[in-house]
């Protein structure tokens, strides 16, 4: 993978003056959305004319924007609730029009994406511009047209999912069977069906009768891309536990426990913060899942519980300034992380606007950066590289130089090609590499 | 006070005193940087509770953080009682596990080897030991109680305080936010200046590590002077609202 001249082109899209908190492709990866945290969703479309052309693939340009979700205000509590997205999932396309789901920390939507390129025309009893005609002048009758219109797409809410999570949902996954989706909090996770909203079963349930007992939390969930019973949920303990809902209706108890030893000569009082998991994602094939945590991305065979069959070090240089990164609470953030489409690659954020892909093939792993300043359009992204101690070499970039508030938390990567989207706090950048 | 009281010693002498000298600059800057550690911490719980919605996850890391720490400080609470009497191996093999510690946990250049300790300063740390601990009391009274006396009540009485903190996460009240800010404020620069004087150099000499330490004591002494009072009174007022 990394011997093609990779990722050339430099799409940049500074669009939002907004934090991004969410970065999705679709399925086929034609649509690209973004959440932001003012509760925004934006799409971005590929174009499609340029496919014909060997030498570059279509820009994305901006398709839809619309306000998701709104603040609003718990009154029981006297607490705001964000109206920050916290994750967009699509479902696959059956129709015309497009779907995802968005959520906040409280909220669920499934909105619909439509496209109107054609508007009727000749009504018999209203003017183009709406007014009512007078009866009386109505002397023959016509039957309507449609004529073409600008492209105007559409969005509107479909099914609002509330009231069901106390806590702050952290993840929604839709199922394989394209008719439920679970949705998980800091303690629960539920599961619904797409076409009902007053109700949802409760399917892991974490909550201690005695929150004073409380010492772990979960950090993400998701559904197995095929198989249609099996989710998986990881912990702020570095945990991640396997569940088959058809072995009973409440899945507390798991089915496979995944959890890496600790590593004794490493410990330290933050071992447990670091080996919190921050993200979980299923492989395309379903036959490994990729975990998240402050310093790696561990591989897991879904047959092997007891460790990891691959591990990478996303910034391992950070290990010594654990105590700094907890006092500025940079070792709380949540960087996520994801596969290419031949799960060959896989890709997670840093600092520094820098983030990292591991090919498991060669073993190789190369790290970039997202700013406008180094790179220009289209052009090939310089690899950059962190000096840990000692002598910086040139155009290495010391460990104490980093700017620990560029952080890539959101990046993705479409589901069949070499395009990646990469999300900074503020812009959307999107690469891919070069086709000859 | 004892840091000081060294730093004349180390001036003129040999390597004997700078040997004991950095063995006990780690054990006692181990400690203060633990102390400084959960001082930090129950800063972090207490600011939670100003934000809009507390983050649960951060929370119960943190919490989880102070328990470890309270554990280890009660651990060594007990060790430090019995020292005195039992000066020998027993501590110097805990003083060897703490440095290690110490090595994964703040990365401390410098450091003293840990079987130098073991070698012809037998007697220096351990009876250095006493007189730190004493001198440390008036700066933090909360450790040199754990230290001391009862530590199980006090690990109970905090650990109410901890478990209350996450009653409260569920039933916040916001309408005492301005009050629990303004008493957090201050002490939590104290702190950040406290740690930028622990973490910034590359690599102190012994007498200049203290040093580093000893303009932060005033710091520490007035800010971290009754975290867990203060903790004790935030929540109670919580509670109470």
């Amino acid at each position: 993978f990394f011997e093609k001249k990779l990722i050339s082109f430099l799409f940049c899209l500074n669009y939002t003056a907004d934090i991004i908190s969410t970065v999705e492709f679709n399925h086929s990866g034609e649509l690209l959305a973004t959440g932001d945290k003012g509760g925004r969703v934006v799409i971005f479309q590929q174009e499609q004319e340029n496919k014909i052309q060997s030498h570059s693939r279509g820009e994305y340009n901006v398709y839809s924007t619309f306000q998701s979700h709104e603040p609003e205000f718990d009154y029981l509590k006297s607490l705001e609730i964000e109206e920050k997205i916290n994750k967009i999932r699509w479902l696959p396309q059956k129709n015309a029009a497009q779907f995802l789901l968005s959520t906040n920390d409280k909220t669920i939507k499934l909105w619909k994406i439509s496209e109107r390129d054609k508007r009727p025309e000749g009504y018999n009893l209203k003017e183009e511009d709406g007014r009512y005609r007078d009866p009386t002048t109505v002397t023959t009758l016509r039957v309507p047209v449609f004529r073409p219109m600008d492209l105007m797409v559409e969005a509107s809410p479909r099914r609002i999912f509330a009231n069901a999570h106390t806590y702050h949902i952290n993840s929604i996954s839709i199922n394989s069977d394209y008719e439920t989706y679970l949705s998980a909090d800091d303690l629960r996770i539920n599961l619904w069906h797409l076409e009902i909203t007053d109700r949802s079963f409760n399917i892991v349930d974490i909550k201690p009768a005695n929150m004073e007992e409380l010492t772990e939390v979960i950090t993400a969930a998701e559904f197995h891309p095929n198989s249609c019973n099996t989710f998986v949920y990881s912990s702020s303990k570095g945990t991640i536990r396997l569940c088959d809902m058809r072995a009973s209706a409440l899945c507390d108890r798991h089915s496979k426990l995944f959890e890496e030893p600790e590593d004794p000569s490493n410990r330290s009082f933050f071992s447990e913060i670091i080996s919190s998991i921050s993200d979980v994602k299923f492989s395309h094939s379903g036959r490994y899942m990729m975990t998240r945590d402050y310093l790696s991305v561990k591989i897991w065979d879904l047959n092997m519980e007891n460790r990891p069959v691959e591990t990478y070090q996303v910034h391992e240089y950070l290990r010594s300034k654990l105590c700094s990164l907890y006092e500025n609470d940079c070792i709380f953030d949540k960087f996520e992380c994801c596969w290419n489409g031949s799960d060959s690659v896989v890709m997670t954020g840093s600092y520094n606007n820098f983030f990292r892909m591991f090919d498991r093939n060669t073993k190789r792993d190369i790290t970039l950066e997202a700013s406008r300043e180094n790179n220009k359009p289209r052009t090939v992204l310089k690899p950059r590289k962190v000096c840990a101690s000692g002598k910086r070499k040139k155009d290495e970039i010391s460990v104490d130089s980093l700017d620990f508030n560029k952080k890539i938390l959101h990046t993705a990567w479409h589901p069949k090609e070499n395009i990646i989207a990469v999300a900074t706090t503020n812009n959307l950048y999107i690469f891919q590499d070069k086709v000859n | 006070m004892f840091a000081r009281g060294l730093k004349r010693k180390c001036v003129g002498h040999e390597e004997d005193v700078e040997g004991a000298l950095a063995g006990l600059k780690t054990v006692s800057s181990y400690s203060l940087q633990r102390q400084s550690l959960l001082d930090m911490s129950l800063v972090k719980l207490q600011l939670c509770h100003m934000l809009v919605e507390p983050n649960l996850c951060r929370s119960v890391l943190i919490a989880n953080t102070v328990r470890q720490i309270q554990e280890e400080m009660t651990q060594d609470g007990t060790w430090r009682a019995v020292a005195p009497q039992a000066a020998g191996r027993a501590p110097l093999d805990r003083l060897v596990s703490t440095e290690i510690l110490c090595r994964a946990a703040w990365e401390q250049e410098g450091a003293c080897p840990a079987p130098g300790l073991g070698d012809g300063h037998t007697q220096g740390p351990v009876s250095d030991l006493c007189p730190v601990t004493s001198a440390q009391a008036p700066r933090h009274p909360q450790s040199s109680v754990w230290e001391m006396d009862g530590p199980r009540e006090n690990r109970g009485s905090f650990h109410k305080s901890l478990d209350q903190i996450f009653e409260t996460l569920e039933t916040k009240n916001p309408s005492c936010m301005e009050e629990l800010f303004s008493d957090v404020d201050s002490p939590y620069y104290d702190l950040d200046t406290v740690l930028t004087g622990m973490m910034g150099g590359a690599r102190p000499g012994p007498c200049e590590g203290l040093e580093g330490l000893a303009p932060a004591t005033p710091g520490p002494s007035s800010s971290c002077k009754s975290d867990l009072g203060e903790l004790d009174h935030v929540v109670e007022i919580l509670v109470e609202t």
